[in-house]
């Protein structure tokens, strides 16, 4: 995944060509022009930021921080009296959807890395891999159509649950489903970089293929597969398409999974369709949302990254 | 005598807890059997389920007929399946040169040591882990609005795609670059050639076909995004072509986007034709990078 590239153990090109380099203004000019393709990457995270930032602290001069963060009451796009800017339903929704996702990810995602890493031979395993990461590759909005027009009503109605055709359960179960994926992969990585010579040494002590995976592989590789759980919470806190489609457009602050649910991203999505003047609250709002959901996001990974970098110092 | 009765006795204790052993082995077995079929069973359902809603839908006029807002016997897809088609050739233009070019930068140019390099890094990792719809705000801010102020159009569409899978180009061109080995380049330099012609003349086409991997890679995670293009306020229907790069634009997922908020379901049926559509897209193009792989990956 995004991890492998970087501490991988390529060799050190730039030595090898250290007498040769500047050796025309050619040359010199090529490896100006390719640094400048490598500083699009910064600009783009610049960018990012301020265009979130300039138009945050614009909000926060209508809203009140305070207001913002605590408020219980988000009607963002309702005019008049009953607008609202408290973010506290929107952050709510969103982490109880996510919730919903990782109970159906974390156990099956985790527990398919360990089959794929421990159980299955390696022929077996070069099969299964691609077609899980094939998952992966469907477009969300695909997993929003399965949401709406399957879970909801085929099996959640089905299984005679009262739920609304919005609603928070079956976007969270889909969402678990989108991420499955990841984790299982990210966590298989982890387990696999685990060396032999540590189940050889289990197994030689008389030690179960079931043992060796629990109690051996599984906590030598546990860094790495946080690392592969966090990934799949930020990946899955930052999906748009299947919330919109599935959880309805309005938040709740219940604990009910049967009740319609939005989360920020989906917010966003649906506030910058929605026709609003540019310059209010309400445009406003995509922006905090935009930023709060971006430093979520940027907290998790920067805790996956963490992780990562721990299992590799281990053993490489 | 009495070893040897303790002998028999840790013998007994050896093999009853493996016989216990043995169960809970199995059950542990069938258990993360179980979970990884759940992968399987959804993906399997899911195709059904599209294939089952959608395929009655699917003809030559689907394909050719702009989408319709009254009757969903004539409603088709032409606008989508076009301004997608040109969504990818220029996000194409932007991510290979962009791409490939800061891969080799990192890779042969950078000192991997040096603060701007690690910066560099880290940042693309990072990027990786963003939420698409915040780089729809990106566009929104920064392409459709603000400095460059295009408008809602192809090209906005394209480069707010393009900054969204450029980290997977990087990723994978990188990859592709390193496997070619050193000696590679010795040989080259040694001969005489300087460092860029050794780049251009050996470097880059042994790296070639994992640099196609990886551009499809990218670009078949662009032609399914929706969340981005809602954002920077492409058309979700749209009764026209896109005539050049200036132009307002609709797409595959953005379509279907429309088709699925309909209550009715045979307009949720049409979205399911049109899912089909992009799954194949999808499929062809995989296929493609399956195809290249295999055809030309080079053993070192």
């Amino acid at each position: 995944m995004e991890a492998t590239s970087a501490g991988a153990m390529g060799g050190p090109r730039p030595d090898l060509y250290r007498k040769r380099t500047r050796r025309s203004t050619g040359e010199a000019a090529i490896r100006y022009a390719l640094l400048a393709a490598a500083l699009i990457s910064i600009l783009t995270t610049t960018g990012i930021v301020i265009s979130l930032l300039e138009e945050t602290v614009k909000f926060f001069g209508d809203v009140g921080i305070g207001d913002y963060l605590f408020g219980t009451k988000w009607t963002p796009l309702s005019g008049g009296r009953s607008q609202s800017f408290g973010v506290v339903p929107l952050v709510f929704d969103t982490l109880y959807v996510t919730g919903i996702g990782l109970l159906v990810a974390v156990p099956f995602g985790v527990g398919s890395a360990i089959y794929l890493s421990e159980y299955a031979s390696p022929r077996v395993r070069k099969t299964l891999k691609p077609i899980l990461e094939v998952l992966s590759g469907v477009p969300t909005i695909v997993f929003g159509y399965f949401a709406l027009t399957f879970v909801t009503p085929t099996i959640l109605k089905g299984l005679g649950l009262e739920v609304g055709s919005f609603n928070a359960l079956s976007a969270g179960l889909v969402l678990g489903v989108l991420v499955l994926p990841t984790i299982a992969t990210v966590a298989d990585d982890a387990l696999g970089a685990v060396p032999g010579s540590l189940r050889e040494g289990a197994f030689g002590l008389g030690a179960s293929r079931m043992q060796v995976s629990l109690r051996v592989v599984f906590p030598a590789a546990l860094s790495g597969v946080v690392a592969a759980l966090v990934l799949g919470a930020s990946r899955a806190i930052g999906e748009t398409v299947i919330i919109l489609v599935a959880g309805g457009q309005t938040t709740n602050l219940t604990l009910d999974p049967a009740q319609a649910m939005q989360n920020m991203a989906a917010f966003i999505a649906a506030a910058s369709r929605a026709d609003i003047p540019t310059s209010g609250p309400e445009y406003g709002a995509i922006f905090a949302v935009g930023t709060t959901l971006f430093l979520m996001t940027l907290v998790l990974n920067a805790i996956s990254i963490r992780f990562v970098r721990k299992y590799r110092q281990v053993y490489e | 005598m009495n070893t040897v009765a303790e002998a028999s006795l840790s013998r007994k204790v050896v093999e009853r807890a493996s016989t216990g052993q043995r169960t809970r082995d199995l059950m542990f077995r069938l258990a993360l059997l179980a979970s990884l079929s759940v992968g399987f069973v959804v993906l399997a359902a899911l195709v059904i389920d599209v294939v089952s809603d959608g395929a009655s839908k699917l003809s030559l006029d689907f394909l050719t007929s702009f989408p319709s807002r009254i009757s969903p016997e004539n409603t088709g897809v032409e606008s989508a399946l076009i301004g997608t088609v040109y969504l990818m050739i220029l996000c194409a233009l932007f991510i290979v040169p962009v791409g490939v070019a800061t891969a080799v930068y990192l890779e042969e140019y950078a000192n991997r040591e040096s603060r701007l390099s690690r910066l560099i890094e880290v940042n693309i990792q990072n990027l990786a882990a963003v939420p698409s719809v915040v780089y729809g705000i990106l566009g929104l801010a920064f392409i459709v609005r603000g400095p460059l102020g295009l408008g809602p159009v192809l090209l906005a569409g394209a480069l707010t795609l393009g900054l969204l899978v450029l980290p997977v180009v990087i990723i994978v061109s990188r990859e592709a670059i390193r496997a070619v080995p050193s000696s590679i380049r010795e040989g080259s330099l040694a001969l005489g050639a300087t460092q860029w012609q050794t780049i251009w003349k050996q470097v880059l086409p042994g790296a070639l076909p994992g640099v196609t991997t990886g551009v499809i890679l990218a670009l078949s995670r662009a032609i399914g995004e929706t969340a981005p293009l809602l954002v920077i306020g492409a058309a979700t229907f749209a009764r026209f072509n896109p005539d050049g790069i200036t132009d307002r634009f609709t797409a595959m997922p953005l379509a279907i986007f429309e088709f699925i908020s309909d209550a009715d379901t045979d307009f949720r049926a049409a979205g399911a034709a049109a899912i089909l559509v992009l799954l194949a897209l999808l499929v062809v193009m995989n296929a493609g990078a399956i195809f290249l792989r295999n055809r030309y990956e080079r053993k070192w």
